[in-house]
Formats: structure tokens, C-alpha cells, sequence
């Protein structure tokens, strides 16, 4: 299938051969051949992690027969049982103990034995047999090694790229016999773009602007012009608030209400700002410890105080502090780090050089908070927050915090970081659990990753300057990553939270380094970043499929055509209130408290607290962006949760992309949609044109392009047919829908008959769906 | 294994499947209607099972759990200790209590007085079990029963317990029993989800309950509980909008995927194909939902059977009788929610009301299941998240006290799925407070509903992240001994 190996970079003396499209199985029906030459990172690594690490790899308390295969010295000398053998014997199969006993038919002897349920396929048995053929060569995981600026690629298709992104990912395509795809029609491309910077459907006329400019750099001026919009921190807070657990309730048990929307209108601005993504991150990380921290910086610790807080009468304190400690590392590790640190919380990594006490030792960083597991049970606003927490004060949000969107003069309060005057002790938690203590550690980091230097202090402060360490061979991998997820659907590591060994292999290795290097080199600049993405020719490719191309990528691996991808679910709304005119574009501020059905918090409360009854907002506060709908984490929105938001119980990279018939009755029934239909369908019916026409500018609206005439047809008809069949009693039920102001001296039948038009507009696949 | 392999191949092919295959994109919708084609289409894969989803033959189909919210205390209710009315007002013995962590709000009591149970027992039936005067419905089906009295979990508070029984982790965001069990067998109807929750409330104190306890974690969202709530939208958003009857939805569907076709004619994504399916599927929901939902067809003799309220939405015997319903019409997992069994103080008289309100229906639900013959193939199964200690929360008084959290030994019963009938099965030592014989660990009970459905849990797999997971984490053992 898609396999070939190219040669691309040398990594401190490795040679290191990456082989594309990487998933490590062959469950698509054809075995993939046997290469001519076998590269450990790509060919063995994952078969050996997947298959036998968990007993004989880096968790020393787990290790079978005291044998390790992760390391070549280890697997190379003299088994311990059996001094006579060994487990692998360069150039020898025949002679290597690991070999034999996976090819043995003696069950008794097999590897993996039969009740692990693991099985090797005979092709990585012949994998494994031609790598210890070939001297059985180890290298370091890819990951772990520090990215160097490869170079960028000839390709022959030279007219072709518009910057570096484009040989990458042009060479790839160049060596499969693939095409890029010509670039995406206008209207298209604008409305990926805007969805893609801002998170909005673009209006009509920037649309008309756009196809009106033919100067070559009328692309360009579109996507500086969407940059310098404050909708892009909207849009690009989304991303960072699933990764930081943000939320509008404590969580648990009772699961109060709390404020901490102050600390997402400091994403919003430093988006905005384009803060450097050292800074943005430090701040975050360390805020608190910065020689003569400002107030904006203690607010942007609030990242590590987003974590659930329980306000359950009657837990052991201990036990909740321990959690919210652990919370943060594993955060650490996934968000920032891109590892799956949170497997050695218990034990040694069973496939990645983390040892537990390293987890214990970076779990130091986080375990000094003056903080307790439970401060109080559900109450009033003094339960707002937790300590340490800041307050708020009117003076501050006319001068230093003028972008936090305060619109009473109510105290309000934040949970932020703050360090305990003296160092709590940290151990080892035998097993993971918060009484058992084992030997005392000092805070330091996961020597496979990069040793801490003892220059830096030993406190957030000195962890953040550990990951923007230039040596760091991680931090800028994944945030490169994560954005690409962002703009291209899947990130270049598809598991964009585990860079580890039983991750994803880069399906552009090169590339990913090429951006991260060019992405530090550049002072960490994301809008930088982002503008390279976008501006790329791969972005700009038109996204139809063409059957042969889905034959030979059905995963758009190579992309040689745009990506194709639902919505977020904040920018569905986001759309539907955007087209129809509803939209209220205020920034920040409390979380609102739109349409929601009854009765779905009622039924799950403990019934404490302000969270108990849902009091829906009324007015302009049910026209805010999606992305300010309050968010109860045991009963999260619902339609949010329908198009695959994250709850915010913990940090996640990556949301699923599912297709469902929930989400089917939710654009067909939801209140907030036939409420935009009527209001957009009541705009319509004022202005003086046909119903064709009117049709056609909806559509525009919606769709962000013009309907063909067929389109404009079948729709036409189906107004006709509607308002042919229509009686005001049921004229008047349909437009009763939303709290929005009835339009007078409009004709109810025919306002009935058009909303179902453009219901069906708002339901049309394309509507929701970048193309 | 099999199933991960599967699992896996499902992701990796999905897009390329769903442009070829032209049955059963649908049931991408809602739970694993596409399994069964998957198995059929499945690759070259040696290891792949023949068409059949389970492990080895099921004893169940299809699984409904009433789970008392909040853990009512078994010594009112089914775990009989005369010895605790004997030693009232007597210090628990420290040889007793040994170790155990205690809850925040016991923890600082500064006596720990054992209090027997205000409620007499009594024993019923061939199987002699004992229940108290407190459940008189339950105790006339006792021979359908199994109780198991040596339940037992880790945690001591509400929410780590609840996620602990229901997802095999305390701290949620793994997928809940009923989410493995769609992502193990499929579902039998294509027309409602393969995983349903129904939510009810009782008189006792409440604990909240989250969607996390019916979440599906890391699997694919197909798998995810959808809570069915009482009024007239039983699925969020399934009702029409005013004005709109079946006809005009019928056109409307039909402008839809005319243009939708004509987009898939564009692009060639099967997305679209795909979306045009669920948007059928959604069609046959809105039906189909409020027909299992109708409860008018029901006859008298069933009304009588669980009571005048199983007439009143929202109740835990209209959750009962609901869930029969769900069930018979091939959903996998029902999963009820009751609340109002948390009975920290004013115990006698908490119980005694919260006990009412769930005794006729549980025992009704079972009753009917059975003389429809579906007991046979449906594993009913009834308890709290851990049970209550034997001494008392608070002050005692001759006849009023509270029980705390307890971990270490609890009751829950379960009926039909092949499990024995008239089983009294575990003991507690005559404190209740420790297990005396025959312990069942919270991964035990997982292991042993799995099995029941055909699966090995240990081969129920899911590789998410580098790790593969189970229901059961790395540990629990089938209860053979409870097996027919």
C-alpha cells in the first residue's frame, strides 16, 4: 500500500529512516511488503512496545526473567537465566532466544505467552527476523531526540508550492504518484478560511470584496485582515480551553458554580496580542513566580486551578489535594509535553522511559500549591473560588485587566497559583495512592526528555524555562501539531497527545520538524505559524474527491486535496446565529445560559447550590458565541456535547469527529436554529425581491456561496409548495418559536413557509462542514 | 483481542467502508449496527471471529440496572444482624473496624456506637432469605432472586464510588458498562440507541448523579448512554417543532438529502452519504421513541403489577415499567438512576419511605419480565455504589440514627441472565461490617455481568492512547459460583 522509506535526516548520529503512513497495523485488508531495509523507529519499535514491553521494558517491578528490550546493551548480552543465550544476536535469528521463542509452537514457551491475548502476525515475526538480520540496529525514539531544521525538499512540480509547507508535503505526494488538487473556489476558500481564523462564517460582503479582488495578493489581504479581527482570539481560545479544562462549575459531587471566565478572557486577549507561545505558556505556567509579577500574569495561573474541585462534605482532604496535584502534571504531560506521563502515576512507564519516581519528581513542580483538597461544601460566593485565589477589582478591569469583561461591580474572584512559604515534601506514591508515601524525591524531569539543568530554579518558573528550553525536542513539535490538527483536521502525529512510542508515528516527520525549528527560530510567533498554514497551497486545495484519489488515500494522508471536516460545535452555533444576524459579538464576560431543554439540570442535581435550576438567559445574552455557554460539568450543554465538545473534565488535545442522528434532531429541531430561520426568513420577506431571490441570499448566507440554479430550483419549489399548503393556524405555531421580537407587517404564511426553507438550508450537510 | 483488532480496522477503514458498503450506514448512528456488518466485510484478518459478536454463547442479551443512588443501607434492607440490636450503644470493637479510612464525616466522632435495625426480618421462599418488613414486594419474589451480601469497592464517597461501578475507575472518563457493552455486541434495534438512562428521584437525601456515569470515555460517541427524560421530548430535540406534523418533515427530509446528493455528486465524500443516513435514522427515532415511550397500551393487570405510579412520568416505576419496554424492544443496556437512598441521619424514617417507593416496582419489573419469558435472556440487577456502617452517623437515640459511607461490605441482588435463582450467596460476620465469606470485588461483579453477556473481560479491550483498557481494569474474577 503506501509504504516507501525515505532517507531525510540525521539525528545525532542516527540515521534515522522514517516510513510514511505509519499505523502500525495491517487491518486494511492487504499485508503491506516486507521493506528492504528495516528501520527500528518505524518498523520495530511499535511492535515492541505494543507487544512486549509491558513485561520486559522500562517497569523494573514488572520485568520478566530480568530481560529489557528496549535497550540495546540489555537485549544484546547474556540472559540471566540462561548465560549461554541471549535474546537478540545481531545478524543471527537463529541464535537469538527472543526470535525462537516467538516462532516456537511450544505454547509453554511462546512469546507473548497466550494469556497475555497478544499475538504477533506472522508479518512482524518476518519484520523482526530480517531487523536481527540486519544486525539489529537500535535508535532513539524519534521523539525524544531534538528536532534540527531539515532541509526543505526539491520537488519537480516547482510551480506548485507557495512556501515550504508545500515541498513537504509535494515531495510525499510526488514519490506516491499523487497530484495536489487545483486550489478551492473563492467562496470555498473564504469560507474555510473564515471558519478556520475566526470561527464565523464571512459576511456578504467581505464574500463580494473578495471574488471582486483579483490582485494576487487579494488572499493574503483577506487573511490579515481576519488575523487582526478580536473573533480570532475567540476562535483560537477554543483549542487552548479543552486542552486547560476550563469550565463554569467545580465539578464532582454537588458540582457548585465558579468564576473563572476571567481567566478565559485573558486567553481571548493574549490570542489576540499574539502573545509568543513562551510567554503565553510561562505565564500560565509560572505567573505567580516572575520577578514582580504583574496582576495579568497571576490571573493567567488560573490555567492551573481550572482542574475539578470537589465540595463534597466528608472526602479526606489529602486525598482530593493529591488528585488536583496529579491533575496538573498529567496536563503537563499531555497538553504541553504531548507524553502520556499520567502511566507512571502508579507505576514505572510500561513503554516509555519514564521511571515512577520521575513522575513523582516533575508531580513536585505542581505539589507546593497553598492549597487544600477541600476548603468548603457548596455555599455562596465566597465558593466562587479557592484559595489562593485573586480578586478583581473595578479599578483593575478600567486599567491593568481592561480586556476582562466584568459588567457588574459585584466582588469577583479567581482561583490562581500561589506557592506555600515552606516546601511540602513530595514522595513516591506507592501505587499511586495518596497515603501510601515511599521515598522522598526532589523536583526534575524525565531524563528521555531532556535532564533538568540545574541552573534553572526548582519551581515552576525554572520547569517553564526547561520547556522552552531549546534542547526541549518536544514543546514545539506539539503546539506545531495541535495548530496543524486545528487547520488540517488530524494533526501530522495523529495522537497529538502521546508522542511516545505507542503513538502515531509523524506521517511528515520532516515537516513536523521543519515548522517546529522555523517556529522557535521565529520567537514562538503563532500568528506567524498560522499565517504559514493557511497561506500554504495545501491549505488552499479544493477538497472534492475525486474516486481515485479516495481509493489510493482514503485518509487524505498526503493531502492531495483540502481536508474536509465538520465544525467545532461553539462554531455551529456560532454560524447559525452569524447568518441569521442574531449574533451578539460581545467578548468575555460570565458564561450565558441560552435555550437548553428542561428540566436536564433539575433532574440530575443533588439540588444544592446556584447550579441546581437552570435559569435561562433572556435578551442579548441568547445571541452570545458558542463558546460562552455556561458549561456544568456533570450536565454539559447539550447540543454541545451532541457535536463532540469536551466536557472539561480533564485536558484533552483532540475531539472526536462523530456523525450521529442526534445531531440530526438537533439541527432540525433545536429552538436556537428555528429561531434564526424565522428571524433571517422575516429579514428576507422585508426586502424587495422574488422568493427566488430571497432564497438565493439565504443560501449565501449560510452556505457562504452561490446555489446553483438546480439548487435554487428544488428550493424555489419547495417554497411554493409550503406556502401553497400553509394555514395561518399553523403559520402562527411555527413562527412562535424564540424570545426574539415577532417582525410586524410581514405575511405569516409566507414567513412560515420560508423558515422551513431555510431550516433545510441550515440542515444541508455543506452548511456545517469546512469544504 | 479480536474485538480491538476489529475495533481498530472499524476506524481505519471507516470512510473507505462507508462509500462501499451499502447496508447498515445507519448504525453508525447509534451503537454498532455497523459491528455486525463490519464482521461480515472484515479484511483479512486471521484472527477475526466468524460473524457473532460475543466471546462464547451468552447466557443475556440485554441488561437493565436499577442503581440505588446514594447506597441505601443493607442492614435495613436484606443483610440480617440481630447481633447489632444486642450489642445497641455498644463501641464498635477496634478488631473489627481495624483500618478502615473513614469519611470525613465520621472521622472525627469521637464514639463509633453500634445500632441494630429498627425493621424486623423475616425469610421467605424455598431460598429461606431474609428480608426485612421494609421491602414486602421484593420478599414474595426472593426464589428469582440472587442476593450477594460480600459485595465490596475502595471508595468511600459518592462520586469515586458511582464512577468506580460504573466505569471500573474512580475518576471517570473511561467508558461506562453500558458503553462496552454496545462496543462488544451490537445492537438488536436500529431504531433507538443501544444504551439508555433513565433518571428518577426519590424522598430520601439526594445525591446528584453526572453524565460522566454514562459516558463512553474513549470510545467512539455511537456508544454513549442517551438519557431518555419524561415529558415530551423522551430524546433531547426528537419532538418537531409546533406546526410541522410527519408529512412536512417527510418533505422536508426529502428536499434534504435531494441536496445533499447533489453535494456528495461534488465532493464524493462519503461523510455526506454518511449524513444523509443519519438523518433517515433520526426520522425513524421520532417515531419510534414515543411508540416504546407510550405507556396508555399497558393492561390494568400491568398497572396493578407496579403500581398507580408507574402512570406518573419521571417516577422510578415508570422508569421500571419503561425499562421493560426499552428492553424488550432489543435495547442492550438500560441503566436507571434513583435517587434518595443516602441516609447519613433520620434513618428509620428515610428508608422506610425510600424503600416504598422503590420495592413494588423492582419486584414488579422482574415479576413481568418473567411471565413474559424474558427473564431468561435479561440480567436485572439492583444496588447501590457501597453500603452503610453498622454503627451510627451522629447522635443515637433509642429510635432515631444514621449510618456513613461504609466500603467494605454492601447487598445488591440480581435476577434472570443466567444467574441462580434463590441464591443467597456471600456473608458478612455478625457486626456486618466485614465480609465473612465469599467476597465479590466491584471488577468481580463486572467481570461476572460481561460473561453473562458473552464476553471475557479480559478480552473486552479498547487501546486508547498507547494503553489498552478494560472495564475491569487489570483485575476481577467471573463469580462462577452464582452462574446457572
Amino acid at each position: 500500500m503506501w509504504k516507501f522509506v525515505v532517507l531525510i535526516a540525521a539525528f545525532s548520529g542516527f540515521v534515522v529512516s522514517f516510513q510514511s503512513c505509519s499505523t502500525n497495523s495491517s487491518s486494511d485488508g492487504q499485508e503491506a511488503k516486507i521493506p528492504e531495509k528495516i528501520s527500528y523507529n518505524f518498523d520495530i519499535r511499535p511492535i515492541l512496545s505494543d507487544k512486549c514491553l509491558a513485561c520486559h521494558g522500562p517497569d523494573a517491578n514488572k520485568r520478566e526473567a530480568g530481560l529489557r528490550l528496549d535497550i540495546a546493551e540489555e537485549a544484546y548480552r547474556a540472559l540471566k537465566d540462561n548465560p549461554g543465550s541471549h535474546a537478540i544476536v545481531a545478524g543471527k535469528p537463529e541464535l537469538s532466544q527472543a526470535y525462537l521463542r516467538i516462532t516456537t509452537e511450544d505454547t509453554a514457551l511462546l512469546m507473548p505467552p497466550p494469556s497475555s491475548h497478544l499475538k504477533l502476525t506472522t508479518r512482524e515475526i518476518s519484520l523482526i527476523e530480517k531487523w536481527i538480520q540486519q544486525g539489529a540496529p537500535y535508535e532513539k525514539h524519534w521523539a525524544f531526540v531534538a528536532p534540527k531544521k531539515p532541509t526543505v525538499p526539491e520537488v519537480s512540480k516547482s510551480d506548485w508550492p507557495r512556501n515550504e509547507i508545500d515541498h513537504f508535503i509535494l515531495q510525499k505526494q510526488e514519490e506516491k504518484g499523487l497530484e495536489p488538487s487545483e486550489e478551492a473556489d473563492k467562496e470555498r476558500l473564504l469560507k474555510r478560511l473564515s471558519l478556520d481564523l475566526v470561527g464565523l462564517p464571512p459576511s456578504l460582503q467581505m464574500m463580494d470584496a473578495f471574488i471582486a479582488d483579483k490582485s494576487p495578493k487579494a488572499y493574503e489581504k483577506m487573511v490579515d485582515k481576519l488575523l487582526s479581527q478580536p473573533a480570532y482570539g475567540e476562535k483560537m481560545a477554543i483549542h487552548w480551553l479543552d486542552l486547560s479544562r476550563y469550565a463554569d462549575s467545580h465539578g464532582y459531587q454537588d458540582d457548585g458554580f465558579r468564576t473563572q471566565w476571567p481567566w478565559r478572557d485573558w486567553v481571548i486577549h493574549a490570542f489576540n496580542k499574539n502573545m509568543r507561545y513562551n510567554d503565553f505558556v510561562t505565564w500560565q505556567l509560572a505567573g505567580d513566580l516572575l520577578p514582580n509579577a504583574s496582576k495579568e500574569q497571576l490571573l493567567a495561573t488560573g490555567f492551573n486551578r481550572n482542574h475539578k474541585i470537589t465540595e463534597e462534605g466528608g472526602v479526606i482532604p489529602e486525598e482530593y489535594r493529591v488528585m488536583y496535584v496529579t491533575d496538573r502534571n498529567d496536563l503537563f504531560g499531555k497538553g504541553l509535553l504531548g507524553v502520556t506521563l499520567e502511566c507512571a502515576h502508579c507505576h514505572d512507564h510500561k513503554y516509555d522511559p519514564f521511571s515512577q519516581k520521575e513522575y513523582y519528581q516533575m508531580f513536585a513542580f505542581f505539589n507546593n500549591v497553598n492549597e487544600v483538597g477541600i476548603e468548603s461544601v457548596i455555599g455562596g460566593p465566597e465558593t466562587y473560588a479557592k484559595k489562593p485565589l485573586m480578586e478583581i477589582s473595578n479599578d483593575d478591569v478600567k486599567n491593568i485587566l481592561n480586556f476582562v469583561n466584568k459588567p457588574d461591580t459585584n466582588r469577583l474572584i479567581v482561583s490562581v497559583m500561589g506557592e506555600l512559604d515552606s516546601t511540602r515534601k513530595t514522595y513516591i506514591l506507592n501505587r499511586g495512592e495518596y497515603d501510601a508515601h515511599g521515598d522522598e524525591v526532589q523536583a526534575g524531569t524525565p531524563e528521555a526528555i531532556l535532564p533538568f539543568n540545574a541552573k534553572y530554579p526548582k519551581n515552576r518558573y525554572g520547569l517553564s524555562q526547561w520547556l522552552f528550553d531549546k534542547k526541549n525536542p518536544l514543546t514545539a513539535r506539539v503546539y506545531v501539531n495541535i495548530l496543524w490538527q486545528e487547520f488540517f483536521g488530524k494533526g501530522i502525529v495523529k495522537t497529538s497527545g502521546d508522542f511516545g512510542m505507542q503513538g502515531d508515528l509523524p506521517t511528515h516527520p520532516a515537516l513536523l520538524d521543519w515548522l517546529a525549528v522555523d517556529f522557535m527560530e521565529h520567537g514562538w510567533d503563532i500568528k506567524r505559524l498560522v499565517k504559514q498554514m493557511v497561506t500554504s497551497a495545501t491549505y488552499r486545495q479544493s477538497a472534492v474527491i475525486t474516486p481515485e484519489k479516495l481509493a489510493r488515500d482514503p485518509d487524505n494522508v498526503f493531502l492531495a486535496r483540502g481536508s474536509r471536516y465538520r465544525i467545532h460545535a461553539e462554531f455551529i452555533k456560532d454560524m447559525v446565529l452569524a447568518s441569521s444576524g442574531l449574533l451578539n459579538g460581545t467578548i468575555g464576560g460570565p458564561s450565558v445560559k441560552p435555550y437548553q431543554p428542561a428540566g436536564l439540570w433539575e433532574g440530575a442535581t443533588s439540588g444544592r447550590g446556584l447550579l441546581s435550576v437552570y435559569n435561562q438567559d433572556h435578551g442579548s445574552s441568547l445571541y452570545r458565541r458558542g463558546m460562552y455557554t455556561l458549561i456544568k460539568r456533570t450536565v454539559p450543554p447539550p447540543t454541545m456535547g451532541i457535536f463532540d465538545a469536551s466536557n472539561r473534565d480533564l485536558c484533552e488535545v483532540k475531539r472526536a469527529k462523530t456523525n450521529t442522528p442526534l445531531q440530526a434532531l438537533v439541527m432540525m429541531n433545536d429552538p436556537t436554529v428555528l429561531e434564526a430561520s424565522r428571524v433571517l426568513g422575516a429579514k428576507l420577506l422585508e426586502e424587495k425581491t422574488t422568493a427566488s431571490e430571497k432564497i438565493k441570499k439565504a443560501f449565501r448566507l449560510i452556505v457562504c456561496r452561490t446555489p446553483s440554479d438546480k439548487e435554487v430550483e428544488l428550493l424555489s419549489a419547495y417554497y411554493d409548495s409550503q406556502l401553497k399548503k400553509m394555514n395561518a393556524a399553523t403559520a402562527a405555531k411555527m413562527i412562535a418559536v424564540g424570545e426574539y421580537p415577532l417582525t410586524k407587517n410581514v405575511d405569516n404564511k409566507s414567513l412560515a413557509s420560508l423558515m422551513r426553507v431555510i431550516s433545510t438550508i441550515y440542515n444541508l450537510e455543506e452548511t456545517i462542514t469546512k469544504s | 483481542m479480536e474485538k480491538e483488532i476489529l475495533e481498530h480496522g472499524f476506524n481505519f477503514n471507516r470512510r473507505r467502508f462507508l462509500s462501499s458498503m451499502s447496508l447498515g450506514i445507519g448504525g453508525i448512528a447509534l451503537g454498532s449496527l455497523l459491528m455486525p456488518d463490519l464482521f461480515k466485510g472484515g479484511g483479512s484478518q486471521d484472527e477475526a471471529p466468524a460473524p457473532g459478536l460475543a466471546h462464547f454463547a451468552p447466557k443475556a442479551k440485554r441488561v437493565i440496572y436499577l442503581f440505588q443512588n446514594g447506597a441505601p443501607s443493607q442492614q435495613e434492607l436484606f443483610d440480617y444482624k440481630p447481633k447489632l440490636r444486642d450489642l445497641f450503644g455498644q463501641e464498635i470493637p477496634p478488631s473489627v473496624r481495624g483500618s478502615q479510612r473513614l469519611t470525613g464525616m465520621t472521622a472525627n466522632q469521637a464514639s463509633f456506637p453500634l445500632v441494630g435495625s429498627f425493621v424486623n426480618f423475616q425469610q421467605y421462599g424455598e431460598s429461606r432469605a431474609w428480608v426485612s418488613d421494609l421491602m414486602p414486594y421484593t420478599a414474595k419474589i426472593v426464589d428469582d432472586l440472587c442476593f450477594v451480601k460480600s459485595m465490596y469497592t475502595e471508595a468511600i464517597n459518592h462520586d469515586p464510588a458511582l464512577t468506580f461501578l460504573q466505569t471500573g475507575s474512580q475518576q471517570g472518563n473511561r467508558p461506562s458498562m453500558g458503553s462496552w457493552l454496545s462496543y462488544g455486541l451490537g445492537n438488536e434495534n436500529k431504531n433507538l440507541p443501544n444504551f439508555t438512562v433513565l433518571l428518577s428521584r426519590g424522598v430520601g437525601n439526594g445525591q446528584g448523579v453526572y453524565s460522566k456515569l454514562w459516558s463512553n470515555g474513549f470510545l467512539d460517541s455511537v456508544h454513549q448512554g442517551v438519557q431518555f427524560s419524561k415529558g415530551e421530548d423522551p430524546v433531547l430535540y426528537l419532538r418537531d417543532p409546533e406546526g410541522m406534523d410527519r408529512k412536512d418533515r417527510r418533505d422536508m427530509l426529502d428536499q434534504l438529502s435531494q441536496l445533499n446528493e447533489m453535494s456528495y455528486q461534488e465532493f464524493g465524500d462519503p461523510e455526506i452519504t454518511a449524513k444523509i443516513k443519519q438523518y433517515e435514522m433520526a426520522y425513524r427515532m421520532q417515531t419510534a421513541v414515543p411508540e416504546v415511550m407510550d405507556l396508555s397500551r399497558e393492561s390494568d393487570d400491568i398497572i396493578k403489577l407496579y403500581g398507580p405510579d408507574c402512570l406518573v412520568p419521571g417516577t422510578y416505576s415508570a422508569n421500571c415499567l419503561l425499562a421493560r419496554k426499552l428492553s424488550e424492544n432489543g435495547v442492550r443496556f438500560v441503566q436507571l438512576y434513583h435517587q434518595g437512598g443516602d441516609q447519613h441521619g433520620n434513618l428509620p424514617y428515610e428508608i422506610t419511605k425510600q424503600a416504598k417507593d422503590v420495592d413494588q416496582a423492582s419486584a414488579a419489573l422482574v415479576t413481568d419480565l418473567k411471565q413474559r419469558g424474558l427473564l431468561d435472556e435479561t440480567l436485572v440487577i439492583w444496588g447501590g455504589e457501597f453500603g452503610r456502617t453498622s454503627y451510627t452517623q451522629g447522635k443515637l437515640t433509642a429510635d432515631n440514627y444514621g449510618r456513613d459511607h461504609h466500603p467494605r461490605c454492601f447487598t445488591i441482588w440480581m435476577a434472570g441472565g443466567g444467574v441462580k435463582p434463590g441464591l443467597v450467596y456471600g456473608e458478612t460476620d455478625e457486626l456486618g461490617y466485614n465480609i465473612a465469606s465469599n467476597p465479590v470485588h466491584v471488577h468481580d461483579f463486572q467481570a461476572t455481568v460481561l460473561h453473562q453477556l458473552g464476553l471475557d473481560h479480559e478480552k473486552l479491550i479498547f487501546k486508547h492512547l498507547g494503553r489498552r483498557y478494560r472495564l475491569t481494569d487489570v483485575s476481577g474474577k467471573v463469580v462462577r459460583d452464582i452462574l446457572s
